[in-house]
């Protein structure tokens, strides 16, 4: 047996609650100025425990949005949010799902090379491609759009490759057992491989919604409109203006909402969260 | 790899690549290639006339001593960033994998910053560490430190780095605990009674078996800090002061924005798939070995 002295533990312990404190600060703080008062934050006479501006700050931030620079409810951005992680999440998963349905129970001229195709995405990233981009999603007038803020990223290599591995390890008999039933491709698919990929839908679902939710440059490029903005987008203008004009508990309760939906997922899905993590990036 | 058991169909397997195939070749393949066309191009400063100047704008682009700059600036950050948040996460991994009482709670509260977006991490560092209004700066004053990251360029990258760092800490520590929890007992218990101490056991045991992971975090982080700190950056020096804080994504960027020369913004982001495509191929070759070893 490996022994671990009382001392050792300790030492342990106190480590650990260390970068847990690391970790954390940096959230508490902003919850904190989310509850203070705004002139109290600008002096840099900052407390380091909540005030008793919660409600009003938060009920402001929500519903009607800062004073200066967006004017927008950060409670629309949070719904915008919302919709494009969503249709990303699901698009790339019912995308990636039927393209290895057919890439591995079919056989068909080009079936590797469109594998590839979709696989060498993978080394095109948003990021080294920006501006050409832009110009195909203007082009197809689709900027401010839930569209243009969805479409151009609804492709997964990870998760086509994910699901092309999974499906390998069917066994063949429940084809064949389906088959005897009189199930075609679309029964087999709906009845038998769709409920068997479930608990990977779901690990996919919680990094892709992550994902999406965290979107930045892609949203950033193509929205104009305040109305379509998301609150990752929102947070950035609202400190966009001169230092002593930003309403530091209202871009503070932002930061918190902006984290909360992603966290929550994290937290509550944790099992799940492990899972997709681990499988998606093998 | 092929299966045994397959449908007969001829149009229902395109059918079903169909979709993605679409967005495939319009929003991915069709851009890239406009970028590398473009990149061999030179438009007049009208946007009246184009002209086919083969590597003028790479060449030109190699000249710019910025460019170079910000190409060791960005491999600068990636190796600063990778090397803090994986020390740091493989020491609370360690701490984290012995039977310690309450470790799926400290796992817990370790690994939720994962899901934190890198604007957001802007955010929150740049608030902490504001001159003027920070927390922190108040302490860092209080030491004679002339704090102010917005107008010394080190400060700034060295803010940058820091917050970087410390949104990566989560992912690092979640896959270093894996890797060591996928380490046999027996190993450990071998070298025990070997008489080797903690810390020897460490790094002549439990360090080289975890190699495997160490190098695969060192790839997934260098492509961490090319890519995703664009939205640290961005919300908290803006490439500032000067271009301190400017990374090469950062670069093409802005440089397309001020809409100045189309030829050059492509050419640099040629040379960034170039990039991705050899640190993703290197990715690969070690995720092969993973699997044999």
């Amino acid at each position: 047996m490996v022994e671990e002295e009382g001392f050792r533990r300790y030492i342990a312990h106190i480590i650990l609650w260390i970068g847990i404190a690391i970790v954390a600060f940096p959230v508490y703080l902003a919850f904190v100025a989310s509850t203070q008062d705004n002139a109290v934050i600008a002096n840099g006479q900052m407390s380091l425990l909540p005030g008793g501006h919660f409600f009003q700050t938060y009920y402001q931030t929500i519903f009607v949005g800062t004073s200066g620079s967006t004017r927008e409810p950060v409670g629309n951005m949070m719904l915008n949010s919302l919709v494009m992680a969503l249709l990303i999440a699901l698009g790339k998963i019912a995308v990636s799902i039927i393209s290895a349905y057919a890439i591995v129970y079919f056989r068909f001229p080009f079936r590797m090379a469109l594998f590839w195709l979709i696989f060498i995405t993978l080394m095109l990233p948003v990021e080294v491609r920006i501006y050409p981009t832009y110009k195909i999603v203007a082009d197809l007038h689709m900027l401010d759009s839930y569209a243009g803020l969805s479409l151009p990223l609804i492709a997964s290599a990870t998760a086509t490759l994910l699901f092309r591995q999974f499906f390998m390890t069917v066994p063949d008999e429940l084809l064949e057992a389906s088959r005897i039933d009189g199930a075609g491709p679309f029964r087999f698919f709906w009845d038998t491989l769709l409920p068997l990929s479930r608990t990977n839908m779901a690990a996919l679902f919680v990094i892709l919604f992550i994902l999406g939710w965290n979107q930045y440059l892609w949203p950033l490029l193509i929205t104009t409109r305040d109305d379509m903005q998301t609150i990752q987008i929102g947070i950035r203008k609202m400190i966009t203006t001169t230092d002593a004009l930003t309403e530091w508990p209202i871009v503070m309760a932002t930061a918190v909402l902006a984290m909360l939906p992603p966290v929550f997922v994290v937290v509550a899905m944790q099992k799940l969260f492990v899972r997709g993590l681990v499988e998606t990036e093998k | 790899m092929q299966k045994q058991a397959i449908f007969q169909s001829k149009l229902l397997p395109y059918a079903l690549v169909a979709p993605q195939l679409a967005i495939v070749l319009i929003f991915f393949y069709w851009p890239a290639l406009q970028a590398m066309i473009q990149s061999f191009l030179l438009q007049d400063a009208f946007g009246l006339s184009t002209s086919f100047v083969w590597f003028e704008n790479y060449i030109e682009l190699f000249k710019e001593p910025a460019y170079f700059e910000a190409i060791l600036r960005t491999f600068f950050f990636s190796f600063a960033i990778a090397v803090s948040s994986l020390s740091f996460a493989l020491l609370l991994a360690v701490m984290a994998d012995k039977p310690l009482r309450g470790s799926m709670l400290y796992r817990t509260l370790l690994i939720w910053p994962y899901a934190v977006a890198p604007p957001v991490v802007g955010v929150l560092w740049i608030f902490m560490l504001h001159p003027s209004l920070g927390v922190l700066s108040r302490y860092l004053r209080a030491l004679g430190i002339d704090w102010n990251p917005l107008l010394d360029g080190d400060q700034a990258a060295a803010l940058i780095i820091l917050a970087a760092a410390w949104k990566q800490i989560s992912y690092n520590f979640l896959f270093f605990l894996a890797g060591l929890q996928s380490i046999p007992r027996s190993v450990i218990e071998a070298a025990a009674i070997d008489g080797a101490r903690p810390m020897r056991r460490f790094w002549t045991v439990i360090f080289p078996l975890l190699s495997p992971t160490i190098f695969f975090l060192l790839v997934v982080n260098i492509v961490y800090a090319f890519f995703d700190t664009f939205g640290i950056i961005d919300t908290m020096t803006r490439g500032g002061p000067g271009k301190s804080t400017e990374t090469l994504v950062y670069k093409v960027y802005t440089d397309g924005l001020l809409g100045g020369n189309l030829g050059s913004s492509a050419a640099q982001s040629v040379i960034l798939m170039i990039m991705v495509i050899v640190l993703t191929g290197i990715q690969f070759r070690f995720v092969e070995r993973k699997v044999t070893y």
